[in-house]
């Protein structure tokens, strides 16, 4: 390799949620910077939401992402209700789980076999996928139909479903209903068991991190809707403690914060690998097999191995929902009572691309006098620098052209999800000698 | 028969518009066969330059940059469709519009140099001719398929104008403004979602924005009547359609007599 100045540029990245660009430095042979700029123009959620009314937050914060509305009903309503002195629990509670499956299943079935599976078998996307392989293809949708189904019934529709109140939901569904979505359900299974098989059988690049990986942790079962921040090095803290353990910072190059964990050293991830280290001992036993046929052990250090961790996880998003399902008694009311208290909640739930942090503050008149979001891509972006800075490293004999195509794919192990973080994807190589 | 090239783009939004798209799980591999998908980078990473027969566009225009995009893809677009309430009404985001924006951009962001953005939130046909509109917070999947099929057949899309009463009626749900359980904007709304809150009891907030002909004051006038508070009014009428002109009007009436 000869030392010399190389300057790429990838006009907008592909496959992914939301807008941005990357910028790869190469000083010689070494890369000296890599800075994700994410440019998806910025929405103020923030500074909208103050005046508003306490039980609007769950629906302006669905808007923030169509492909996790649910992840950021669910947080608003536990940050408000938390506010609120409410706890919302049994069928309701199970009704939420319900739901949360339902976005889980959808959110991981559209990445694995639209955003992601085409990088590994060497298509440009789904549709070109499926002139190869349409068995495949279509089994992809019909896993996310199965996941929007289970939104449409429990929350009236798929994007930004309309039925999530504080306290609960407007109607809870009889049990007829929910029986409906049993055989649907069952057929999910077995293809989503099929996929974690599958995926756990692509080539993976040789490549690991030494983040601390961060989830949350609701002891006795895999968690969804509700847990306590966890870390693989041992951190644990309650919610409400979450600002003064992560800390957000702007850099130039973003409109989306960074954040890293107070007084520790490196960079942490959340997401499906780090949900699956700290949780993968309480998966259901068709859940844990797929893991096995999935080829994954008791942790997941390499980002390329994200998309059988997400298979692992369809399998028990769609199993729990069956179980759900099993056991569900409708509530007495379709919601508990949510009376304003001046007062800060906060809230955080496991969207499927991580920990999703909200707090508010209600003002005595019942309004939200403050609000602070922390999605799960934010928390990401330092990590994620990070380790396209090792794997450029590893890869400078290759062509620009070849690199970009692989940086692009390395990026979409992480399911970024920019309208989400954006508060990402144009690359630009500068190799200078 | 030439294959007609379809082209989807994003300005400032959540990207839920565009996921229906490929939430037509039963009819997405079907309409790849009759449709060549030129540019869908949510959906793919071949990028084909224009000219595009059809244009679909999410989101509002917030930066000079997407302004000038959205010039482009106007230029190469036979046909542009706008599809949602940001790209019809400037969204949630059009909230900005009756605010500070140096204020708000320091809310957000601790360094607010670094962060450009234009002080309003426009829809796209603010800044370019628009040949259909697509309503909705999402859109909804029928009508997207229906517009799509229309287009192909070289037929004019049929986009309702009506309120979401008619759809009411059509469903069999009971009127929450008739027995006053809720205080329900369906009368003055667009039709497209299939009256889905009324039919699981909650009042519509009118997210495919107003319908054509909408009576506000006669609107407000009942939601008063049904109790509901002045703040609360306001804040109804500026949710996620915001930017809607007959929903603002009426807004900043209420404010100004309270």
């Amino acid at each position: 390799m000869t030392h010399r100045s190389r300057s790429l540029s990838v006009a907008a990245l592909a496959r992914v949620e939301g807008e941005g660009a990357m910028r790869v430095t190469v000083d010689g042979d070494r890369v000296s910077a890599v800075e994700l700029n994410i440019y998806e123009p910025p929405r103020f959620f923030e500074a909208f939401l103050r005046g508003r009314g306490h039980t609007e937050p769950p629906d302006l914060t669905a808007r923030i992402c169509g492909i996790c509305p649910v992840a950021y009903q669910m947080s608003a309503c536990r940050a408000i209700e938390a506010a609120c002195g409410v706890t919302v629990d049994g069928a309701l509670a199970d009704l939420r789980r319900l739901l949360y499956c339902g976005e889980w299943i959808s959110s991981h079935a559209l990445h694995i076999y639209l955003l992601h599976a085409p990088d590994f078998l060497g298509y440009d996307g789904a549709v070109d996928m499926a002139r190869d392989h349409r068995a495949l293809v279509e089994r992809g949708l019909s896993l996310k139909r199965a996941g929007n189904q289970i939104m449409t019934t429990v929350g009236a529709r798929a994007i930004h479903p309309v039925n999530v109140r504080l306290g609960g939901f407007y109607r809870a569904p009889a049990r007829a209903e929910l029986a409906e979505l049993v055989e649907p359900l069952r057929r999910a299974l077995d293809d989503a068991c099929a996929t974690a098989a599958w995926v756990g059988g692509f080539e993976v690049p040789d490549f690991t991190h030494d983040h601390e990986l961060m989830a949350l942790v609701d002891p006795g079962r895999y968690a969804i809707e509700a847990g306590e921040p966890r870390t693989d090095r041992g951190l644990s803290f309650p919610v409400h403690d979450f600002e003064r353990h992560v800390i957000e910072h702007q850099v130039p190059h973003s409109t989306a914060l960074h954040a890293r964990l107070a007084d520790r050293p490196g960079r942490y991830l959340t997401g499906p690998t780090a949900r699956y280290t700290l949780n993968h001992r309480w998966l259901s036993p068709v859940a844990r097999q797929a893991a096995t046929d999935a080829g994954l052990g008791a942790d997941c250090r390499n980002p390329f191995r994200s998309i059988a961790v997400r298979a692992v996880e369809l399998v028990y998003a769609i199993d729990e929902a069956l179980r759900l399902i099993e056991a569900y008694e409708p509530p007495d009311r379709p919601a508990v009572p949510v009376p304003p208290r001046a007062g800060v909640g906060h809230g955080a739930t496991e969207a499927p691309r991580g920990v999703l942090f909200h707090r508010y503050e209600i003002a005595d008149d019942g309004t939200v006098r403050t609000a602070r979001i922390v999605p799960p891509t934010s928390q990401n972006q330092a990590a994620i620098e990070d380790d396209l800075l090792r794997f450029v490293q590893q890869r400078l004999d290759l062509d620009d052209h070849r690199l970009t195509h692989e940086c692009e794919q390395a990026i979409r192990n992480y399911d970024p999800c920019i309208s989400c973080a954006t508060h990402f994807l144009d690359l630009t190589v500068d190799r200078r000698p | 028969m030439v294959t007609p090239r379809l082209a989807v783009w994003k300005l400032a939004s959540c990207d839920g518009c565009q996921l229906t798209l490929l939430g037509c799980e039963d009819e997405l591999l079907a309409l790849a066969s009759r449709v060549h998908i030129a540019h869908f980078l949510e959906a793919s990473s071949a990028v084909e330059p224009g000219p595009y027969d059809v244009s679909l566009v999410e989101g509002s225009v917030t930066t000079e940059a997407d302004r000038q995009r959205l010039l482009r893809i106007r230029a190469e677009s036979r046909t542009l469709v706008t599809i949602g309430a940001c790209a019809t009404a400037g969204g949630v985001q059009a909230l900005r519009n009756l605010a500070d924006v140096e204020e708000f951009r320091s809310v957000v962001y601790a360094l607010p140099q670094y962060v450009s953005t234009l002080d309003t939130s426009t829809p796209v046909a603010a800044h370019v001719p628009v040949d259909y509109e697509l309503h909705g917070c999402p859109i909804d999947r029928g009508q997207l398929l229906g517009l799509i099929t229309a287009l192909l057949s070289g037929r004019r899309p049929d986009i309702p104008g009506y309120s979401v009463c008619v759809q009411c009626k059509l469903r069999g749900t009971s009127c929450l403004l008739v027995t006053g359980a809720a205080p329900c904007l369906g009368p003055v709304t667009r039709a497209g979602c299939g009256g889905l809150c009324p039919s699981y009891a909650r009042a519509c907030f009118g997210c495919f924005g107003p319908a054509d002909g909408a009576n506000l004051p006669a609107m407000t006038a009942r939601l008063r009547e049904l109790g509901m508070a002045t703040p609360d009014l306001v804040r109804v009428l500026r949710t996620v359609t915001v930017g809607a002109p007959a929903f603002a009007r009426a807004a900043a009436e209420i404010e100004e007599t309270p």
